[in-house]
């Protein structure tokens, strides 16, 4: 594996936190600490439900929102403002700048969330006043929305790489979207029928499914997951952002930089 | 000789193919082992004003998609002979208060809220909770008073008030015709087969959901069937009287009473005489909704829906 | 061996709202560039120079024709160790202070960590940006810019530089040092290929240049060549209002400007006019064998349709 996908992804990285998004983890504690707070005055048995549904789906909309806002761009504002060129008359491969690009904000999200998670820890002990093992769940939703960030990402590259930064973000947050209803898109197309349905269903499979990696609300309820259904949905995260990604390579291979 | 962007195309491209099949395989897989939890989540928050409130306006997509996790579940529930529906009350309450208008949710609610598990969730006084509130928002729609009678007929055997809907239901303009002869038929005969088939035969038509339906085809293949072994075993009641045994064999039943040739039922299996002069059914598991023809003991199994 | 060899390479975009236009950026082009050259790629704006500048640096795709740089295909990811690019009116990561940026660029051009710091101390004295430590390309000037531009193309010791509009937006001392920059390149054995519309810098500079025009070859050769003495002609300056009788019968055209007298002679009558303006006492300033400019060669060339022979050879006749 050549180095310079490392060096793109941590520019990449470098680019992201010097625009400030780390930021957006202030507005996100504020949100938790006033949640906490605010919860911690009412009813005494749901504050734990509250600040873990509260704060896992804080971190991934926030997550979302950024894997969209800086993905649209990096390839495009790339193009737009030449950068590329010196870039690409080095020996990087085009395939490369790519696959770094995803890297570079993927880590950008990982830390995030990270933080993001203290964060989430910290209210759920200020509420709650002690951990209790099930907590442990929390972590496997976290892993299971940084599951979900890399399939943004790699969408929101796959759009940047050949379409504007605008068109990218209605493409990338109506597949969002979609995704998170992706059951019910099953459940329409099981009723269609004829053609339609054949397209439903296909479509219905090809939307990235948001829904089965949304495990929020059984963390909150302490439903444990079988170690089956992480690898599983691990590995379908994983195809699914290598399928995205091999997309984005592809336009971008045959793209003219005028 | 491939250059370098050749062979990154190729590569690129099988990657696609691949991780495109590799993702479809397991979701599949996904689906088949992830907890069944999963229509709970979805009424995790069970109030239909706070959903309705979430929705942030978009009221009548959600309601479709309301709409079709209900069918999803009932159909998951049935196919799995569950013997307890209970989100199902829910589902479509939320369903209607999002979108009052939804007449189907409304006639799934007649079809399969009303009746005793495990064809339905056996809770009338939901379903006629439902009709009223969908008759409250739709006071034009005729079909809600149909349902509502319905309820009252199958379910709660309330002839009088089925009745009395059929004919408030038939007063609204561009009702169907058959709903002042229902009325008519539910005052003076109500228990009968005829307005039995009538009533169901008007579900079949007037429904376009499939497993209304179905449900439909099957009452009247009970109708049918009840029918005739109340026919043969009147018949059978006859041959006594005149000949002071019960007949040797179906084939001498038949014989006597100048019957065309030996009956069948409505699959086309004959049917069974016993030495005491009862008349039985071949497959009574074919036959869900029969009160008539089953052998002694027999315990209704799940129901099975047949396709017609 | 050539550093540049272009064959062929030509470029035809679909333009119009269903993209069924065909709009030819670049005709066939032939074209060879010699190591240790300074070689100009002239031509006015959007004549397909800076398509062909893209096209080599892989980022604009050929309709047809390939070309070899340095020996090797131009495809080679491999080759551009040894290539140094500077864009037009170059933009660069302006989050990045200029050690960021060329330490990022050291690492994608394969330069060696332990090196990296030295080379890129020595290039950015080269170019003339010192204390800069610290201060993000967001808050450079133009001409800083253009100076990072050139501190990129040149930090991986490149065998061949490509610049593309150098001298754009810097001011005349700007564009003398990097006029004299070009020059040490060459001393060092580098190739240079830059592409500009600026006449005077190419002829200053270049060993050769190739003309441009509507994605047209229209001439190449070595400048000297190009600019060889017209038929023998020499100019003469002296100090003065008026023209003498004497020199007047030598047949010389002669402009008076200010108090000097400019005048074309013919080239044996150059030791005539010298005494003659010597028996007058006039004070002779300058005596120049006359040559064509590249200037003018330049407008014949865009003036004049090509012959089919000159479209096949790519060549000026």
């Amino acid at each position: 594996m050549s180095p310079r996908i490392v060096y793109i992804a941590a520019n990449t990285f470098r680019e992201a936190v010097r625009d400030r998004v780390l930021y957006n983890l202030i507005a996100f504690a504020l949100l938790l600490s006033g949640a906490a707070i605010f919860v911690g005055q009412i009813s005494i048995d749901i504050e734990r439900l509250v600040v873990i549904n509260l704060g896992l789906t804080a971190v991934s909309l926030f997550g979302v929102v950024i894997a969209i806002f800086i993905g649209i761009g990096l390839v495009s504002k790339e193009i737009e403002k030449r950068t590329l060129y010196t870039v690409l008359s080095r020996p990087v491969r085009r395939w490369e700048f790519i696959v770094g690009k995803f890297f570079g904000l993927a880590g950008t999200l990982v830390v995030n969330t990270f933080f993001m998670a203290i964060g989430v820890f910290g209210a759920l002990l200020y509420v709650a006043h002690k951990f209790s093992k099930p907590d442990a769940l929390i972590l496997v939703a976290l892993y299971f929305i940084v599951l979900e960030f890399l399939i943004i990402c790699s969408l929101a590259l796959l759009f940047s790489s050949f379409s504007s930064p605008l068109l990218s973000a209605v493409f990338a947050f109506s597949l969002f979207v979609i995704g998170s209803f992706a059951d019910d898109l099953r459940g329409f197309a099981g009723m269609a029928h004829g053609i339609t349905r054949w397209v439903a269903t296909g479509a219905a499979y090809l939307v990235p499914n948001f829904s089965a990696l949304n495990v929020i609300s059984a963390a909150a309820h302490q439903q444990p997951m079988s170690s089956q259904l992480i690898l599983q949905n691990t590995l379908y995260a994983l195809f699914y952002t290598a399928m995205a990604l091999s997309g984005a390579v592809l336009i971008f291979e045959r793209r003219n930089l005028k | 000789m491939k250059t370098a962007r050749q062979r990154t195309t190729i590569i690129a491209a099988a990657s696609l193919a691949i991780s495109m099949a590799a993702s479809v395989l397991l979701l599949r897989h996904i689906d088949r082992i992830r907890p069944q939890a999963s229509i709970e989540d979805v009424l995790y928050v069970n109030s239909p004003r706070m959903i309705k409130r979430a929705s942030l306006g978009f009221d009548g997509l959600m309601a479709c998609i309301y709409w079709t996790r209900t069918v999803q579940y009932f159909g998951h529930r049935h196919f799995d002979y569950a013997h307890t529906y209970n989100e199902l009350a829910p589902l479509l309450e939320i369903t209607t208060t999002l979108d009052p208008h939804l007449l189907p949710a409304y006639q799934f609610g007649a079809s399969f809220l009303a009746p005793r598990p495990p064809g339905g969730a056996g809770q009338p006084e939901r379903a006629i909770h439902l009709m009223e509130y969908g008759i409250a928002n739709n006071p034009d729609n005729w079909q809600l008073y149909y349902n509502l009678g319905f309820v009252y007929y199958t379910e709660l055997k309330d002839y009088r008030k089925a009745a009395e809907v059929f004919e408030r239901g038939s007063k609204v303009p561009n009702a169907h015709p058959f709903m002042k002869i229902l009325a008519a038929q539910m005052a003076m005969h109500a228990g009968d087969f005829a307005t039995a088939r009538m009533l169901w035969s008007a579900t079949y038509e007037t429904a376009r959901e499939s497993n209304i339906r179905q449900n439909a085809i099957e009452h009247l293949r009970a109708i049918q069937l009840d029918e005739d072994v109340t026919h043969l075993e009147a018949l059978v009641t006859e041959f006594g009287q005149r000949n002071g045994r019960a007949p040797a064999s179906m084939a001498e039943l038949a014989a006597a009473a100048h019957l065309s040739g030996i009956p069948v039922d409505p699959d086309g299996d004959a049917y069974k005489l016993t030495p005491e002069g009862r008349v039985l059914v071949e497959n009574p598991d074919d036959f869900p909704f029969i009160t008539k023809g089953l052998p002694p003991g027999y315990k209704q199994g799940p129901p099975k829906f047949h396709n017609h | 061996m050539a550093a540049i060899e272009i064959l062929g390479l030509e470029k035809t975009y679909m333009v119009g709202f269903w993209r069924k236009r065909p709009k030819r950026a670049l005709q066939p082009l032939h074209l060879t560039v010699e190591e240790g050259e300074i070689f100009g790629f002239l031509g006015p704006n959007g004549a397909g120079k800076t398509t062909t500048l893209k096209m080599l640096m892989g980022l604009v795709f050929p309709t047809a024709g390939t070309a070899r740089i340095l020996g090797h295909d131009w495809t080679d990811p491999e080759v551009k160790a040894q290539i140094g690019f500077l864009p037009e009116q170059p933009y660069f990561y302006d989050y990045l202070t200029a050690h960021e940026l060329l330490d990022y660029y050291g690492q994608l051009s394969g330069v060696p960590g332990k090196d990296r710091k030295r080379r890129i101390e020595e290039v950015l004295e080269r170019v003339g940006l010192t204390d800069i430590k610290g201060v993000q390309l967001r808050k450079f000037s133009k001409g800083m810019l253009q100076r990072a531009g050139i501190a990129q193309a040149i930090l991986h010791n490149p065998k061949l530089v490509f610049f593309d509009e150098p001298m754009s937006g810097l001011d005349p001392l700007g564009r003398r040092e990097v006029r004299d920059l070009m020059e040490q390149l060459k001393q060092e054995g580098k190739t240079v290929f830059f592409s500009t519309h600026i006449l005077s810098d190419a002829e200053a500079l270049c060993d050769r240049v190739a003309i441009i025009h509507q994605g047209e070859l229209r001439g190449v050769g070595a400048v000297a060549d190009l600019t060889a003495t017209i038929q023998g002609k020499v100019e003469i300056v002296w100090q003065g209002t008026e023209v003498p009788a004497s020199m007047k019968a030598l047949g010389a055209e002669c402009h008076i400007t200010g108090d000097t007298v400019r005048a074309v002679i013919p080239e044996n009558q150059q030791d005539a006019a010298i005494d003659a303006l010597r028996r007058e006492r006039i004070r002779l300033i300058a005596l120049t064998p006359l040559r064509t400019s590249l200037e003018a060669y330049f407008v014949e060339k865009l003036q004049r349709p090509q012959t089919a022979a000159e479209k096949t050879l790519g060549t000026a006749v």
